[in-house]
């Protein structure tokens, strides 16, 4: 119950010393990536100037016109839905391939699949990084190659990118399961797969599907806009047409893609929280 | 400052339209420099009168002045000006667990400060020595560098208390202080926070349930259901006043213990009946 | 042995069914009546890759790729390009945050004063409305085709994609950053709020302090993700790997995709690995 102490202002007023270098440091990383940004503008030859030149603005106010007026022929609007359909069709046949597939590889890509097969693991943990670091559009100009033009690349390329993305969450998911319930199946001697099958998988599975419902919402923007390099649905209909400068079929196509877009989102949305009761 | 309430009555934000008021009709006056004790029971209202002097409630009915401005009939910029002059301390200390202490104290000064000086003290706290002197008047100056959440949950809350030796307020509502508190600090608390208000020459009203500590203040309200039971100098709280106050609620009366007295090994010292 | 099969026994046959059988073969069943149009509208033919002519075409492809071209003239080059994507990248993420920053101010409710006493007034509650839908817009339309529209406008080259980032970025980094702020505790910045302080100052004081790890962390994140976008950009002319992976596709030239390939996962490694390291340290 004393008054108030006398105070003597020294020493112990100063910043302590680990503070203060963290303090340095965090100063450090923040001029570092300052440095980078400055060094990616000055680099990089943009031509902001292009974007005030009179042409270049009058020409974005006609395209802001013509995009407020969307084409509204019922002949262009079947061929829109049509399209629409197919990139949806693309977007889930290609993240269930990739849900398949993704499991097929995180199965022999987790810690717990035996001690001696780490070369398997690497090798399918290498095979995932892959597939995941080569984006989707990339996947389809390569395999057009090989499939020709149309959705069915696109489809591959969806799969082929989603599975190392599912591929990958999937491991961590089997990885962090609570492992009771596989370890008394082991310890009765039932083999590994079953164990999977019968103890792991049905406590991931919600989880599982969780990532690939999310992942749908990924995919239906990214098979939206397939078609630009050639992998078809809306994309190749709105590259058509915007080479043709023909913008009011090309806000068509833009409305039907935020449409499909947030339709996804939201069966996406509602499908988890299905999940979830 | 000089407070007036005028049969103010309060609602809870989410209450239905259907019950009743969480306070009021509620009139009373406070003079500029009164120190105030609120007593009563959990649900009484005390955290709604005290949210409704901070002008963080409106009122359903009645009026609010302040210094003769009723602060609901200004613009919200200048009510947001107004709550300058208003320090509201709640039950739980709000301080950022990833903040140092330095600056969750220094935070009292931000309605003083311009934009430019807050920003410069995140930096380098502006006034280190002033936060020091703060924390000293609770006891807690030693862990000026700490951060918030390694303290426990007692130096949190003097922490938080110290704010007022820095804020400019001139009417300071402090709800529940001292419920982490052990009953030499609660005391030294209490102390201290009587006497920055009478330094300051601000209005200072604390909400409790340590009936010997609201004991010592020189006035003392007491809520019961929204509803204000008496209003005495705290030499005049009687016993019977308290139980028809705390009826059905018994178990909430507390009392910080003596710090003359060692504290009984079986009982928690901050818990005694009355 | 259940209730109902105990209730069931003086009814019909003693042996039981599984409950749970007819709605999954229901389901099942739907599910594969909805996979089958699905499979014809992707024109999901598998044995098309295999056929004569593709394979041969596929294969001399493939075959192309070994060995990867690594001519120091075209080393130089691809070296070049990563560095573009990672400046466009940069760039773009950059100016997102110019976007994102004001308007998840604008649309947050935690700096709100006037729901310090309940429910929003209807001013602000619109502004702050139309702020949301500002960023949903940005974030629903691709990159890609922002990136179509501004290569119209202002001709090939990276200006258009570090806008077409930008843009995008910008509308995902502000919803997050909104979301990241209203899940994380008011309390202090209420408290703040409640006794005069500021908006901005309440911001530094009472709400970034808990917040600013995760909005760090996922920002480098999305600096992850921006360069994938740039390279995926180049092709439609935007500068970058991508560009130059697009030409030596049209030309079929396996070699340098090949290289482009390779060059290209090792940024994305090494992108990953900067910003895991990153992460950690932040948070």
């Amino acid at each position: 119950m004393s008054g108030p102490r006398i105070v003597p202002t020294g020493p112990g007023d100063a910043m302590p010393e680990p503070l203060r270098r963290a303090r340095h440091s965090a100063i450090g990383l923040l001029l570092a990536i300052a440095g980078l940004i400055v060094a990616s503008f000055v680099s990089l030859d943009l031509q902001w100037a292009r974007f005030t030149d009179d042409q270049a603005v009058q020409r974005m106010v006609k395209f802001m016109k013509e995009l407020l007026s969307p084409a509204t022929e019922s002949l262009f609007l079947v061929k829109t839905a049509v399209a629409a359909l197919e990139t949806l069709a693309m977007s889930a046949v290609g993240t269930l391939l990739a849900a398949v597939g993704g499991l097929l590889l995180a199965l022999p890509a987790t810690q717990s699949s035996g001690r001696g097969q780490s070369l398997i693991r690497n090798l399918t943990g290498f095979v995932l990084n892959v597939l995941r670091s080569i984006p989707e559009l990339v996947w389809a100009a390569l395999l057009i190659i090989a499939a020709g033009l149309g959705p069915f690349a696109g489809t591959l390329a969806l799969a082929l990118h989603t599975a190392g993305v599912l591929g990958r969450l999937f491991a961590e998911a089997i990885e962090n399961a609570p492992a009771r319930a596989a370890m008394a199946l082991r310890t009765q001697g039932v083999s590994r797969g079953l164990v999977f099958l019968y103890a792991t998988l049905p406590q991931i599975s919600p989880q599982l599907l969780s990532y690939s419902l999310y992942r749908w919402e990924n995919n239906i923007r990214a098979a939206a806009v397939m078609g630009v390099v050639g992998g078809g649905g809306l994309g190749a209909l709105l590259s058509f047409h915007m080479g043709l400068f023909h913008m009011r079929e090309t806000s068509t196509l833009l409305i039907a893609m935020l449409v499909l877009v947030a339709a996804v989102d939201v069966a996406s949305w509602v499908l988890r929280r299905q999940l979830q009761r | 400052m000089r407070v007036a309430l005028e049969g103010v009555t309060v609602r809870h934000p989410a209450a239905s339209s259907r019950s009743g008021p969480a306070l009021g009709p509620l009139s009373l006056t406070m003079e500029p420099g009164e120190q105030i004790a609120v007593v009563g029971p959990s649900g009484a209202g005390k955290t709604t009168l005290l949210h409704a002097l901070a002008c963080a409630l409106q009122p359903a009915a009645g009026q609010v002045q302040f210094d003769e401005i009723d602060p609901w009939r200004l613009s919200t910029r200048r009510l947001h000006q107004q709550r300058a002059h208003l320090f509201l301390a709640p039950q739980v200390p709000p301080l950022p667990p990833r903040q140092r202490v330095v600056t969750a104290v220094l935070a009292a000064m931000l309605p003083q400060w311009s934009l430019v000086t807050s920003l410069k003290s995140l930096l380098y706290p502006a006034d280190i020595p002033a936060a020091r002197l703060a924390l000293a008047q609770f006891d807690v100056a030693d862990k000026l560098w700490d951060r918030v959440d390694r303290l426990s949950g007692g130096e949190r809350q003097r922490v938080a208390l110290s704010r007022t030796a820095l804020t400019s307020a001139r009417l300071w509502l402090v709800d529940e202080p001292l419920s982490s508190l052990d009953p030499t600090r609660a005391l030294q608390a209490v102390d201290a926070l009587t006497r920055l208000a009478r330094e300051r020459g601000a209005t200072l009203v604390v909400a409790l349930h340590q009936i010997d500590v609201a004991k010592r203040f020189p006035r003392v309200l007491g809520l019961r259901e929204g509803q204000l039971q008496f209003d005495v100098p705290g030499v005049d709280l009687s016993a019977e006043r308290l139980r028809a106050l705390y009826a059905q609620h018994e178990d909430e009366l507390l009392s910080t213990g003596y710090p003359t007295r060692l504290p009984e090994p079986e009982a928690a010292p901050a818990l005694s009946r009355r | 042995m259940s209730t109902s099969s105990v209730r069931a026994i003086g009814r019909v046959s003693p042996t039981e069914r599984d409950p749970a059988w007819l709605s999954r073969l229901f389901w099942a069943c739907a599910g594969l009546a909805v996979l089958a149009p699905a499979l014809v509208a992707t024109e999901f033919k598998p044995w098309l890759l295999f056929e004569p002519d593709s394979l041969r075409v596929s294969g001399q492809f493939v075959a192309d790729f070994f060995p990867p071209k690594i001519e120091p003239a075209f080393l130089a080059l691809v070296a070049r390009e990563t560095w573009r994507t990672v400046a466009i990248a940069t760039a773009g993420l950059a100016l997102g945050l110019l976007i994102a920053i004001p308007l998840t101010l604008l649309s947050t409710s935690v700096l709100s004063v006037s729901s310090i006493t309940g429910r929003m007034k209807t001013g602000p509650l619109v502004v702050r409305q139309i702020m949301r839908a500002i960023l949903i817009v940005l974030r629903s339309v691709p990159e890609l085709v922002w990136a179509l529209v501004f290569v119209r406008v202002v001709g090939l080259g990276p200006t258009a994609g570090v806008l077409a980032i930008a843009l995008t970025y910008g509308g995902m980094l502000g919803k997050v950053y909104s979301e990241i702020l209203e899940s994380d505790d008011r309390h202090a910045a209420q408290s703040l709020l409640r006794n005069g302080a500021g908006r901005l100052a309440t911001l530094f004081y009472g709400a970034l302090p808990q917040s600013a790890a995760e909005l760090t962390s996922y920002s480098v994140y999305r600096w992850e993700c921006a360069i994938r976008s740039s390279a995926v950009l180049g092709f439609v002319g935007a500068g970058g790997l991508g560009q130059q992976m697009d030409n030596s596709m049209k030309m079929f030239n396996g070699s340098e995709v090949a290289t482009i390939l390779m060059a290209f996962i090792v940024l994305v490694a090494i992108s990953d690995w900067v910003s895991a390291r990153l992460r950690r340290v932040i948070g």
